[in-house]
């Protein structure tokens, strides 16, 4: 058995871990509001944005509006964008990530390449052998649009070129605060049909799409609203899976902490018994002592 | 009769409300849009909008972006907008001469830095004039200098 001082020592360590695991469970909580409500705030540029291209695809002749908006015959390459976080210590949160891409994409038909957002998903898709063609690590804590935009750009970039077919983005959706769930959803070319990224981006409509005039032309204006649009969604996932992380690293210290506690609590017991023993050990020899002593 | 005017930026809702007529910088001129206005989707250049609602009027900076014209309802997806009663004076100056010594610098053309670096000094160029000649509260901005 560890001496007394050992496991005092111990006892010390484990609750200044705990100390420090608290500190950033409540870090954590404060942070996860922050990202709802930037989150939150995204929200209606999306939705108008959304209804300005649902309005002009219901115009007549959108077979040939834009080139990202058209779905290519053959896929040859596809792009994920993964969104990770910088840091660990937030659970099964990256890892969840990293599998949920394994699945999703390794039996893919087309060659796959990625685009790293977050430096432990890029270590993590280069030790496991994925090509990554671009890394967004050490993103703010709280990145404005502008610190992302780049991300949607060079996706768009890629799309535009034909270097790649179609694009994915994978991230973490904030479900609750106990919730956080890998998704994946197609950012090109954009499908204007169907659900696929309307989702709670709400559908009430406008009124009937009258015909438009357009200034200066459909196509300059397309050329605005959807490469905004597409860095827009990366934003918005990048915010979500920021949610998610602090979320994540909130449970994964708050659990720390409780098994911090339990450990200290056995810790002290067993220390407790030692140092009993070790008195009764002393008064044992005393009395033996004094015994001896008056024996004589 | 009034019509709905919405103003969106990618990170918040600048501006809603009924109002009167909202004036947008088109890419063809500035257009007074009045309700039962017939629909028009346009590009915006740098510039202002304004709104007016009975004798109210409201100044709006925009560094480009799109509007959405409906018979009931404007809507603005701005790159980055702004109230002028809002606007920083002294962040915006501080963002122009930052900008200025980059460029005078000799930042390469045609890069990344040199077009961000560009966009950055229009914009607080904007931001500036606009709040010059819009403001409301009779101090002149530059008043402090």
């Amino acid at each position: 058995m560890a001496s007394a001082r050992e496991m005092r020592l111990r006892i010390k360590s484990v609750k200044n871990i705990s100390q420090v695991t608290r500190a950033l469970e409540t870090v954590s909580a404060s942070k996860v509001r922050k990202a709802i409500n930037a989150v939150t705030a995204t929200r209606s540029y999306a939705t108008k944005a959304w209804q300005v291209l649902r309005h002009v695809a219901e115009q007549p002749g959108r077979e040939s509006l834009h080139p990202l908006l058209a779905q290519r015959k053959s896929v040859n390459n596809t792009l994920v964008v993964v969104i990770t976080g910088d840091r660990g210590l937030a659970g099964a949160y990256n890892s969840n990530v990293i599998r949920f891409a394994s699945q999703r994409f390794d039996l893919n038909p087309a060659p796959v390449k990625y685009i790293a957002v977050g430096r432990k998903g890029r270590d993590l898709l280069i030790r496991r052998g994925k090509k990554v063609i671009a890394d967004f690590s050490n993103l703010p804590a709280a990145p404005s649009f502008a610190d992302v935009s780049a991300v949607g750009r060079l996706a768009v970039e890629e799309f535009k070129t034909g270097t790649v077919d179609e694009v994915y983005l994978l991230y973490t959706d904030f479900v609750n605060m106990g919730r956080q769930i890998a998704t994946v959803k197609k950012l090109l070319p954009l499908e204007l049909e169907g659900e696929g990224l309307v989702e709670d981006f709400g559908n009430k409509s406008t009124g009937p799409a009258a015909a438009y005039e357009y200034e200066p032309d459909m196509r300059v204006i397309l050329d605005e609203i959807i490469p905004r649009f597409t860095a827009l969604q990366v934003y918005q996932a990048v915010l979500e899976s920021q949610a998610s992380e602090h979320a994540a690293r909130m449970i994964a210290m708050r659990n720390a902490t409780d098994n911090a506690k339990e450990l200290v609590g056995a810790l002290q017991l067993a220390y407790n018994k030692v140092r009993q023993q070790g008195i009764t050990n002393d008064i044992l020899d005393i009395v033996g002592g004094a015994e001896a002593l008056s024996a004589k | 009769m009034t019509i709905r005017c919405e103003i969106v930026s990618q990170d918040r809702t600048v501006f809603t409300g009924d109002v009167d007529i909202v004036v947008l910088p088109g890419a063809a001129g500035e257009m007074g849009v009045l309700p039962k206005h017939a629909p028009v989707l346009t590009t915006l250049k740098f510039g202002v909008i304004k709104v007016r609602k009975g004798g109210r009027e409201e100044i709006f900076t925009v560094a480009g972006g799109v509007a959405e014209v409906q018979p009931d309802i404007v809507t603005v997806l701005a790159d980055a907008a702004e109230n002028v009663e809002e606007i920083d004076v002294a962040r915006a100056n501080a963002a122009r001469v930052r900008a200025e010594e980059a460029l005078a610098k000799g930042v390469p053309a045609d890069t990344d830095v040199y077009l961000a670096m560009e966009a950055a000094l229009r914009k607080s160029n904007l931001r500036l004039d606009a709040a010059r000649r819009y403001r409301k509260n009779s101090r002149s901005p530059y008043s402090e200098q």
